[in-house]
């Protein structure tokens, strides 16, 4: 569907100040206790494994470090290939999330293997450079072969109210996204939760982002003091879920930092089932923005196949 | 497919074959037994004493006895020792008392481990605090017990009703007997085995099991001072009767049929969270259930819809295990009235749905269920179901919503969704409901004062209002 006809009107900063500000409200209390209550889900055996198995499946495994080198981005790579030495039958990571300088090396790294390759584009993590240079920041990523872009979006602009604004770069950004051959790098546009800080807000980000073209919403870079938390992908998960009934288009939605352990990440795929349906349990339509996250999970799945906890010394890092 | 595997709690809870009265700090040789169930499944859990006229003398006697020559001789700082005793062994054997309300209750062990155990814990702390602070009840100087308090608690929350009754009354320097339902009696035998385990004096609170016969001579006991029930407005109705013309103080807490009222402007996920929780919480059993859907004209189709999708997410089943959300109907007799109510509804227009869900073989279950296009003067929309069936009523504008929700007999709680404050205080200030809850619901506080209007009761339970109940001025 059309920006203008979801928002039923030509598009202006009026007029989409007013579609955003016609959204319901969040209630923060409701929301959080209904976050808190599903996380007392007791996820145990079969659906342990299912579980865990998935949340290695949706994963975005990531470095985004000043001290990024080839040679660690191409160790995370290996590790994201085999990720249990022991089992070959080990699920591998939905992709590596890396500055767009090293996509080449992640490219090369990976080879034929069906992870993608995830970059951070629009200078992350603060978005705050010229437009111009955004853009080229993203093609350079599309032009050295990154399947994905986590874009950020212009969160001064969007506290502004200048809505439009946010609406015109995320548009922008994803026309860099396309190629001249061959599919278009999908885009995920972040909206650094941590910096809209009420829930409200993060609900009309949310929606702009989709109506700009996202084909996921993300939480967070990481960067900041909050970032991925429970109530805040619920909230996500309630926008993507009523973007469908309204537009049929599905958005994904990706977590990001702070999520490190196997338990949490059970967690949020009860949130996913609970909120907004079987549907989005597929890594096209959810993703785990993380690190750490992926040894844990592999220890916790070694002792349910094992019946024996190993530690950390049995599983490489990275 | 994400399906949770089954995630059974522990049987930690053990029964006793049979059960005898708790009456002077001993357990009376267990005659005249019935069977009590697990809802759940109908297995027989353990025998209980059917109390008879005299079984409800001897305890008024042990009572009274304790009362003069024990209870009310002791400073309220020594009560309120007592009184942090019970609620520390409470919280030592909280997984044991979820279980056994569980299992005798039907509802889910969800529900008791995170909310029946941990509240009715939180009224002993509370109460325990007042003890020593009476002077500061707004009774004046030294405010003085009733004496003897006979309590009769309903059986959708047994363990925590008896804590809302016996927390009080013991701070104000009461003694006890209760009957608790015939229905679910465990709990409070096994709170019996906690005040023998905190070596509270003989006789301070003592427990006669049976029916209604056993509840009428108790509150018809002439020696008892003060009259606490909670449950039905028939029965209500009857105990009011039976006290008439007596100097008993007496507290009725009974059914009610809240609105919770829903407009345009609300927080609509988390509005549909509230209603889900005011009416499938403890599968319905619960007097200020939000069993009347009262919805803005103009979201209704929208918020239907919303409604039904969460609904599909309920999971229906084994109240022991961890992920259930809506257990097993108390009783054979709860559930029949339930099915005959919503028959009755559905005949005079309403439009009944319930999602697919699988219900077990054996017990008594009921699917969660709206009943749509309800008028007014619908059976549903009048009368207390005390099930998982909510009615929906549509209303235009603020002042309809008013006169639809005052609309009742009862009086009990209400809710009100919506962004903008100056109408859920305006709003707050029409409903005649003792409880107003505003974008949440089925909140409960031992320092909030929670009672009904009308047909709802009268008296408060909680907070220092609580304390009332229990005290007369000092001379």
């Amino acid at each position: 569907m059309q920006a203008e006809e979801i928002v039923g009107s030509r598009l202006t900063n009026q007029s989409l100040s007013r579609w955003l500000h016609s959204l319901p409200g969040v209630d923060k209390v409701g929301l959080e206790a209904r976050a808190a209550s599903l996380a007392t889900r007791s996820i145990k055996t079969t659906s342990k494994v299912w579980g865990l198995d998935m949340a290695i499946k949706m994963m975005d495994l990531t470095t985004l470090e000043g001290m990024d080198t080839p040679q660690r981005v191409r160790s995370l790579c290996q590790k994201a290939m085999t990720p249990d030495m022991d089992d070959p039958e080990c699920p591998t990571p939905a992709a590596i999330c890396v500055y767009g300088d090293m996509v080449p090396h992640a490219k090369a790294a990976l080879g034929k293997s069906k992870i993608y390759v995830a970059a951070v584009a629009t200078a992350f993590p603060s978005g705050r450079a010229s437009m111009k240079v955004k853009l080229q920041d993203t093609k350079d990523a599309v032009a050295f072969g990154a399947d994905e872009i986590d874009m950020v979006i212009d969160r001064g602009a969007f506290l502004s109210g200048n809505y439009l604004e946010v609406f015109k770069q995320i548009q922008a950004v994803k026309q860099a996204c396309q190629r001249p051959k061959g599919k278009p790098a999908h885009l995920k546009v972040i909206l650094e939760t941590g910096e809209l800080q009420t829930y409200d807000n993060i609900r009309r980000a949310s929606y702009l982002a989709m109506l700009a073209g996202a084909d996921f919403i993300k939480t967070s870079t990481g960067k900041v003091t909050v970032n991925a938390t429970l109530p805040i992908t619920l909230l996500m998960l309630e926008a993507v879920r009523d973007w469908f009934d309204q537009t049929g288009e599905l958005i994904g939605v990706k977590p990001a930092g702070g999520i490190r352990t196997a338990k949490d990440a059970l967690k949020y795929l009860v949130v996913v089932k609970e909120t907004a349906g079987e549907r989005w349990l597929t890594p096209e339509l959810f993703r785990f923005g993380a690190s750490s996250l992926l040894n844990d999970v592999l220890m916790q799945r070694k002792k349910l196949l094992t019946k024996t906890y190993l530690g950390p010394d049995y599983v490489s890092v990275d | 497919m994400f399906d949770y595997a089954p995630a059974p709690e522990a049987k930690l809870a053990s029964f006793q074959k049979s059960y005898g009265h708790f009456i002077g700090g001993k357990f009376t040789k267990p005659a005249n037994l019935y069977p009590t169930i697990n809802p759940a499944s109908e297995e027989v859990l353990a025998q209980i004493s059917h109390g008879t006229a005299k079984d409800v003398d001897l305890a008024v006697k042990a009572a009274r006895s304790s009362y003069e020559k024990v209870w009310s001789k002791l400073s309220g700082a020594e009560r309120g020792k007592y009184l942090y005793r019970i609620a520390r062994i409470m919280q030592e054997r909280a997984r044991e008392l979820a279980v056994a309300e569980t299992l005798n209750n039907g509802k889910p062990i969800k529900e008791t481990r995170d909310f029946d155990v941990p509240t009715a814990v939180s009224w002993f702390f509370y109460y325990a605090g007042w003890a020593d602070k009476l002077d500061h009840a707004g009774l004046g100087h030294n405010p003085q017990a009733l004496g003897v308090a006979a309590q009769v608690v309903p059986w959708n929350f047994p363990l925590m009703m008896l804590a809302w009754k016996i927390a009080p009354a013991l701070a104000a320097g009461n003694t006890i007997v209760l009957k608790p339902s015939e229905t679910t009696p465990l709990s409070a035998l096994l709170f019996a085995e906690i005040c023998q385990q905190a070596e509270l004096p003989e006789g301070v609170v003592n427990i006669v099991t049976g029916f209604g016969d056993t509840g009428a001579a108790l509150v018809g006991h002439k020696d008892v001072n003060k009259v606490a029930f909670t449950g039905s407005t028939e029965v209500g109705k009857i105990i009011a009767k039976q006290v008439a013309g007596s100097n008993k103080k007496v507290t009725l807490e009974l059914g009610g049929k809240a609105a919770n009222i829903v407009f345009d402007d609300a927080p609509i996920d988390q509005a549909i969270e509230g209603v889900i929780n005011g009416i499938f919480f403890n599968q319905g059993h619960v007097c200020c259930a939000g069993s009347r859907l009262l919805i803005q004209e103009s979201i209704h189709d929208e918020f239907i819809k919303k409604l039904k999708r969460r609904m599909s997410t309920l999971r229906l089943g084994d109240p022991m295990d961890k992920n259930t959300d809506v257990g097993a109907i108390n009783s054979a007799d709860q559930l029949a009235k339930i099915k005959k109510l919503v028959k009755k509804g559905v005949s005079e227009g309403g439009e009944l749905w319930q999602p697919e869900c699988k219900i077990p073989r054996n017990g008594f279950w009921f699917a969660p269920a709206i009943v749509d296009n309800v008028s007014p003067a619908n059976t549903v929309a009048r009368e207390e179901i005390f099930g998982p069936v909510l009615s929906v009523i549509t209303f235009r504008t603020p002042a309809e919503a008013v006169t639809k929700a005052n609309n009742t007999e009862y009086g009990l709680s209400a809710g009100i969704w919506t962004e903008k404050g100056s109408k859920m205080l305006k709003l707050a200030d029409q409903l005649n409901a003792g409880v107003i809850w505003s974008n949440t619901f089925n909140q409960f506080d031992p320092t909030s004062p929670f009672g009904g209007f009308k047909e709802s009761g009268y008296g408060r339970e909680g907070g220092r209002q609580g304390l009332l109940s229990y005290l007369k001025a000092g001379k």
